[in-house]
Formats: structure tokens, sequence, C-alpha cells
């Protein structure tokens, strides 16, 4: 493949619009929010259920509690265990997956018309009625304590770890999602139980749904679906103070390839100048390959497969984040690269060509990410949940048109920080 | 052939009768060069992927040019007589689009996903580069230095790709699926300006590659702009029939020991050495692919209900088979052991498990969740047009037909028992095997 795809970030950002997506915002007879798009062409539905807080809620000293409890919603609900559970899940073809991250846990989940009430039954369960059995907890235990003790050894996973540590020290932002040996390994049945009640309720959900139901027959079926869930849960986390020193730290690793992260303060998405932002960011590392450092560090000089910078918003931190991976005995030309275009962008900005391409990708490529039920759904609770209106969908590309030449080097040279562009290797570097 | 998708997209309703097959809006035809044009309709957005598939891959490369294939797709991002270097991804994206492209054993591809009013510029720039390629010695080593960090990004600071890469070797004495798709390293580091031309000439042109337009066109507007610009380029008279070095008979067993420091969870995994589908004759394939899904696919699978909810042995078990290639493909189990499990009796446990499985049959209901979940996931891949053009594409490049494609559904519903097990006792031979343990150093394989 010529290049991976950039990951990062896809929860984080403004997402879609498009012409012709009609969203519907209804609220339900049991008092639900809803945003629903009606799209009858293929016969099954997706929904996708937010609720904010996530990982981020886990109690001091119970690390992974909460991704562990996410782990288990569907090992087992109500009267069936896991293996009854999968098999009636898996008898009607319906797919629920459960994921958290730092700032809100979600479900997704899709089933076909033919079957949806039974489908619907079950997603139901696993919200309502989960068994938490102990068997299924140790099950789910050991994958998790293979799982870390792989990224332990994994030099991109130790890179993340060592550079959010560095960045957010001990707010939850600092630590993997997944928990450390020793938290796991302490995590008890009680402790599984109070992360459910304090992550599943009403007064944090946020709900999409795309696809072969009408708002007659939606509502009814959220409000059976998660009517009775509690109306309040734990208090959400405090903000985080990232902080940068502007240092290249080396995690010695014994591996050819060094994987290094990087990143700055960023700019939250509430500030006037975020469009600016984003623009800018497209122009030093956005996915494509048109990026400055694309360019710079593969294009001209072969010294990665990929090199991006991005800016990385959470709900209580936003920064600028990056990442490259070069051989041992080249990352430190990567690195001096890399800190060269940002004083570069930093001192003098960009051109009106460069401006006007980024505003072109992006307008055109907004559309573009309306590409089924599934991916509309999951961009429906994204904008509620960073608190934007059905009619944002209208209005983003005018924002990022109204950026003008004099705003965006006005931002480059407020918001790129040279001197805190702090660099965290995991590798064995040469010359660093 | 045009159809209205929601009319034929409905499903027989009650779970006990036959699941219909759920029909693409697909058009296929072919251009006087031989060039192979598919058309898939989805009006729901006003988006196209735009794909151009060579019937040439990694196991089509000459001897000591391993990597050449993925190489020269990097390459074909560079200039050509009428592009600048870069231009064409610069266009795209200027355009609001997207680009990439991929290397397999079997085929190249190369995409674009724009707006759908962009699709004659896509059409324009992907038929200059088939034939118009134009490479300085610049380019080549610069862009050599990228595929080798690609490989040590995938493959150097992985254990586990490292260890598929040698159990890969181990299982193909002979044919080039042995060899890595990205190259070995020692090779790589000398591929040049000649090799890559090379496969280029042999390889790029309209007789041998196949156009898959996806999402908000109509067949006759994608039909006179694939005239247009593909149509106009000269087929390659000196194409020749595929071929490659086949296998031996497998008369003994192999095994691997990978050791590596930076591994952290050993497992054993086995791959047995499997038909693939063919054209007009995909039942074993089918059969195999139920399999794989019935032993391995899942929290319900055999493997996962012996070894790992009722024996606790494991915390991860199963099994994988994927039917689309050329030539000879493999059935791949895989049992990773729980703390204080060694790997010697983790494979023991999965060769009982094997063995039980097939003296046990199978189990109907389980099948019947099978099938039904193979059914709705032809349902789900109509949400992602994309994954239908590479669906279709992938199926021609290895010589399969728009027909195959279609009639895979039916072929899979239509399986029976008796074949899974005939299938099971078919594959499942270690002499037609690779066994691999892969362990941290201090690891104990006695």
């Amino acid at each position: 493949m010529r290049a991976l795809l950039l990951a990062a970030a896809t929860w984080l950002l403004a997402l879609p619009a498009l012409a012709g997506v009609e969203i519907d915002e209804f609220t339900t007879e049991g008092g639900l929010t809803v945003w629903h798009v009606e799209e009858r062409s293929i016969p099954f539905v997706a929904l996708e259920l937010r609720f904010r807080g996530g990982a981020s809620l886990d109690p001091e000293g119970k690390r992974g509690v909460t991704n562990m409890m996410t782990g288990l919603l569907e090992d087992g609900a109500g009267e069936l265990d896991a293996q009854a559970f999968a098999k009636a899940r898996d008898a009607l073809a319906a797919s629920f997956s459960y994921d958290v991250r730092d700032d809100a846990l979600s479900v997704s989940a899709r089933f076909l018309t033919e079957n949806r009430d039974e489908a619907v039954d079950l997603l139901h369960k696993t919200l309502t009625e989960p068994r938490f059995d102990e068997d299924a907890i140790a099950r789910i235990r050991a994958q998790i304590v293979s799982g870390i003790r792989s990224d332990l050894k994994d030099p991109s996973s130790m890179a993340g770890e060592a550079f959010a540590a560095r960045v957010f020290g001990d707010h939850p932002y600092g630590s993997d999602t997944s928990g450390t040996l020793e938290s796991v390994a302490a995590i008890t049945r009680d402790d599984i139980i109070a992360a459910f009640e304090a992550a599943i309720a009403r007064d944090r959900l946020y709900i999409g749904v795309v696809g072969d139901i009408s708002r007659e027959e939606l509502g009814p079926m959220l409000d059976g679906l998660l009517g009775e869930l509690p109306e309040t849960g734990a208090p959400l986390p405090p903000e985080a103070d990232p902080s940068f020193d502007g240092e290249t730290r080396v995690l010695p690793f014994e591996t050819p390839q060094s994987v290094a992260m990087f990143g700055q303060p960023g700019i939250a998405f509430d500030d006037p100048d975020y469009f600016a932002a984003y623009l800018l960011s497209t122009i030093l590392g956005g996915g494509g390959f048109e990026s400055r450092l694309m360019e710079e560090v593969r294009e001209k000089r072969g010294l990665t497969y990929g090199v991006y910078a991005f800016l990385a918003g959470r709900d209580g931190a936003d920064i600028i984040m990056g990442s490259v991976q070069s051989a041992n005995n080249r990352i430190a030309e990567a690195i001096e690269v890399i800190r060269a275009e940002w004083s570069r962008l930093h001192e003098e900005g960009v051109t009106a060509e460069e401006l006007q391409d980024a505003k072109t990708y992006l307008t055109g490529a907004y559309p573009l990410r309306f590409d089924g039920n599934g991916p509309i759904a999951n961009i429906l609770a994204g904008m509620q949940i960073q608190g934007m209106g059905t009619d944002y969908i209208d209005s983003r590309n005018d924002r990022v048109n109204a950026v003008t030449l004099e705003q965006i080097n006005r931002v480059a040279r407020e918001l790129l920080r040279p001197e805190l562009l702090s660099f965290t290797v995991v590798g064995q570097p040469e010359g660093l | 052939m045009r159809a209205v998708m929601t009319a034929l997209l409905a499903l027989s309703v009650s779970a006990s009768s036959a699941l219909a097959a759920p029909k693409d809006d697909v058009t296929h035809f072919t251009l006087e060069n031989g060039m192979e044009v598919v058309v898939i309709e989805d009006h729901r957005a006003p988006v196209v992927t735009h794909m151009v598939w060579y019937r040439a891959g990694s196991a089509d490369e000459f001897p000591g040019t391993s990597g050449v294939a993925h190489f020269l797709e990097h390459l074909l991002f560079k200039g050509t007589e009428n592009m600048e270097p870069g231009e064409l991804s610069a266009t795209v994206a200027r355009n609001g689009g997207t680009d990439n492209a991929f290397t397999s054993f079997d085929y190249t591809a190369y995409f674009q996903r724009v707006a759908a009013d962009r699709l004659e510029l896509m059409m324009r720039m992907e038929s200059d580069r088939m034939v118009n390629l134009r490479l300085d010695e610049e380019d080549i080593l610069t862009e050599r230095e990228v595929i080798i960090e690609e490989r040590n990004q995938r493959v150097e600071n992985s254990p586990a790709a490292l260890f598929r890469e040698q159990k890969r070797a181990a299982q193909y004495l002979n044919h080039r699926y042995g060899v890595p798709i990205i190259g070995w390293r020692h090779e790589m580091v000398s591929l040049d300006l000649d090799a890559a031309l090379e496969y280029y000439e042999r390889f790029y042109a309209p007789n041998n590659a196949i156009l898959v337009v996806a999402g908000d066109v109509e067949p006759d507007e994608v039909s006179t702009l694939a005239k247009k610009y593909y149509g106009a380029l000269p087929a390659n008279p000196d194409l020749n029939e595929r071929s490659r070095p086949q296998e031996p008979p497998q008369t003994a067993e192999r095994r691997v020991i990978f050791r590596d420091a930076r591994v952290a969870q050993p497992y054993v995994s086995r791959s047995y050495l499997a038909p693939e589908r063919d054209s007009g004759d995909q039942r074993e394939a089918a059969a195999l692919t139920l399999l794989a899904e019935l032993l391995g696919g899942g929290t319900t699978s055999y493997l996962a209900q012996q070894l790992q909810f009722e024996r606790e042995k494991a915390v991860y078990a199963g099994s994988w088979y994927s039917g689309d290639r050329l030539d000879d493909t493999s059935f791949t189990v895989v049992v990773v052991p729980k703390d204080g499990v060694s790997l010697e009796e983790a494979e023991v446990l999965m060769d009982e498990t094997l063995a039980g499985y097939i003296e046990r049959g199978v189990d109907s209901a389980a099948l019947d969740r099978v099938k039904m979940q193979l059914h709705a996931s032809q349902i789900y891949a109509r949400d992602d047009v994309g994954e239908l053009a590479r669906l279709y594409g992938g199926a021609l490049a290895i010589g399969l037909t728009v027909e195959d494609v279609q009639a895979w559904h039916d072929v899979l519903q239509s399986v029976t028992e008796e074949e899974i097990i005939a299938a099971a006792r078919s594959v499942f031979d270690k002499d037609r095997a690779v066994t691999g343990y892969l362990m941290s150093e201090e690891g104990d394989a006695s």
C-alpha cells in the first residue's frame, strides 16, 4: 500500500455534512433526543449510542475498570450466559460493538429489518442486565492482561503510552485505558458494577440512527431500549493540564525502527481560530501525500513511510500531535526536519496557494465522509457530543472558506510553538 | 444488467426457508482492447470509487526481484509524460478526493474516491500512467528508502509479522506465495530502474487490467468515458497466459520455531495448504469458508467454546481461510494459550479439538447461524460501495467472473454438513501443513 490511512482523530473532529442527508432531530415520548436519517435502500439499521465520560471515569487506583466493564457487556446478559447470548445474537446476524475511549463509551449496533425487534431486545439486555459472571470476568481479565503485556513490548504502543504519560501526568489521559498489570489484577466484580453505574446513564447519552426505519417506529423502539437507564451517572472528570518541555526523550528498546510521537499545545473547537488551525495542521501534516511533512520527510528524503500531525482535541485537553517512524540511524534526521518545518511554518506561514489547496481539499472531502449508514450514524452521535446543531453541516464548509491568509498566518505564529514541540522516541535511535 | 436495488434486496423473512441472495446493481462489459469494466451503481451519495486492477502481483515477479511489484506501485505516483511527480495525488486532493494503491500476491490496484462529477479527470490521469510512466534514477533511490522504511514498520518492528513471513516461506517451497509481497530486504535494497520498468512493460496494459467504477454513476456514461480514455490504449500483444511455478507434493510435516525477545504473548499457529476458489468450481472453497467460521470464527465457534470456555486453556483460539487466490491458499488455526499452558500443550489441544470436530460432525444449529451471518454480511456489505468495488475487482483479478461472485452467496448457502466434514478431512493433514511456535527468547520449545 502506498500509505497507511491516518486512523487518528476520527472521533475528535468535526465530521460530516452532505447535501442530501436530511437529519430529523426529534424527542421521543420518553424524552430522549434523537438524530435520525431515514434511508430505506438497504434493509438494516445502524444505531450509534455515545455515553460521555468513558475511560476517564475510572476511579483512582482502578485504572482499566471501565474498559473491562465495557468488554463484559456482551459476555452474558439477563438469563443468557456468554455463550447463549452470542448464539442468540449470531442467529439474528446482528452485530453489537462496545468500545470505550478516553471521553466516551460507544455502542455501535446494526441489525436487519427482518428481525429488528429481537435484536433490539438482546441489545437492551446488555445495557440493563449485564451479568458480569465471575467466569466471564476471569476470561476477559486474561485477555486484557495478554494485551497489556504485548503493548509493553510493542514500540508503537510504548511510544504512545510514554508520550501520554509525559504530557498528561496523573490525569486519566496520561495512561492507557486498559490499565496496568497491577490495576487490572486488582479489579473486583463490585468495581465493575460500580463502573457500569457510573458510565451508562441518560444524562450523558447521545443517539444517532440511520437506516430502514421511520421516526414513528424509532421513537418507541428507543424508549424501550433506553427508557429504563438511570437518569444520572458519575461526575465527569476534571480538565487535564497538558505540559510540553520541548525536549526529545528516548525510551530505549531493541528494535530496528524507532517510533516517535510528538506534540505541543493545541486549540479548542469553540475557539474562533479553530478552522484556521485546522487548515494549518492539514497543510503541515494532514493525511494525504501533499502535506509539508510528507513532502520533506518522505518524498524528498525517503526517511519514513509516513509522517503525520493533526489537532487532537479531547473533552478535557487540546493538543497538536503527530507521529513518525524511521530506522534507528535515520530517526534523528527525521526529527530535525520536522522541527525545522515546524519553525518555518511558525515564522513564514503558508502561501495563498497552499491555503487555497487545503480549502478545496477539506471542503471537497467533507461530503465523502457520508459513505454509508454506519458511518453517518457515527457522525450524528459525534456531532451531538461536540455540541453542534444539525445546521452545523450547512455552515461547515463556509467556515473553512472564511479563513483568510492573514488569519491563518497569524494563527501559525501564535499557535505553533517550536520551542515546546516535544518528542518521545522508542527504539535505539542514533544521535539523539 | 440494471435493476431496482430495493426490490431485489427484499429478503425471505421466514428463517426456515432458503435465504435469498441480495443482488448487486452491476453492469459488466469488455472494451475492444481487452480491458474488462465493472460498474456498480449506488446512488445514495454523489460519490464514486474509481479503481484499476492489474492481473499482476508479487507472485508474478521474476526471482531475485522480490518487492518489485510493490515498488512499482509506489513509483506510479511519480511523473508521466503528461504529469509532474506527485501531480496525480495533488490533483485528487485539490478535488477533495483521496487516492491510494495496494499490492497483493495476485494483483496490484490503484484507486481514487472522489465526487462523482470528477470521474472523467480520474480516468484521464489513471489511463495516462498505465502507459506513459516516466522515471529517473533519483525517484528510484528515494522511493526505495521509503519502501524499506515501510518494511521496517510493517515487518521488522513486529515479531508476529516476521514469524508469519518465515512460516509462509516454509509453506511454499516452489510457489512465489512463499516470498513476501513487500520483498526480502536483501533484494529490496538493490531493486533498480530496470527491474521496475521490466515489470511495468510486461504487465501494465489494458488487456491485463480491470476497471471498476462504483457509486453514483450510470453505466452508459462510464462506458463512454472508458472507451475514450482506456479504449484508446493499445493492448499488449506479448501478454502471456498467467502461469506460475506450482508446489510439489508436500510429503513431510514442517515446523518453524521463531524466537524474539519482543514476544510478550507466545502462540502456536498452523497453516494447512488448501484449495482456492476457481471459476465455476467454488464448492470446496465455500465448504472451507464455512468450516473456518464454525471452527474458529468467534465466541460461539468450536475452538473458542472448547478451549476458551470449557477447558479454559486459551486466551484466544480461532481459524480463518480465504479462497481468494489464484493458486493454492491456506487454512490457518491459532491457539494463544493461557498462562501456565505450554505451546506443546496448546498444540496437542489444537489437534484434539480438530479431531474432535471431525468426529462429532457439524452442529446444525451452528451451521444455520453461520449461514445467516454470511447472508447478512452480504446485505451489510452494500452499505459500503467501495468495499463492493474491492470485492468484484479482487475476484476478477484472480480469474473469477462476475457470475462467480454473484453465485457465491447461493453456493455458501447450499453447502451441506457432509461437504464441510469432507473438506476438513481433506485439508487437516499435518503432512500438508506448517506448524509454528512464536515465542520469547527464554521460552522453552523442547
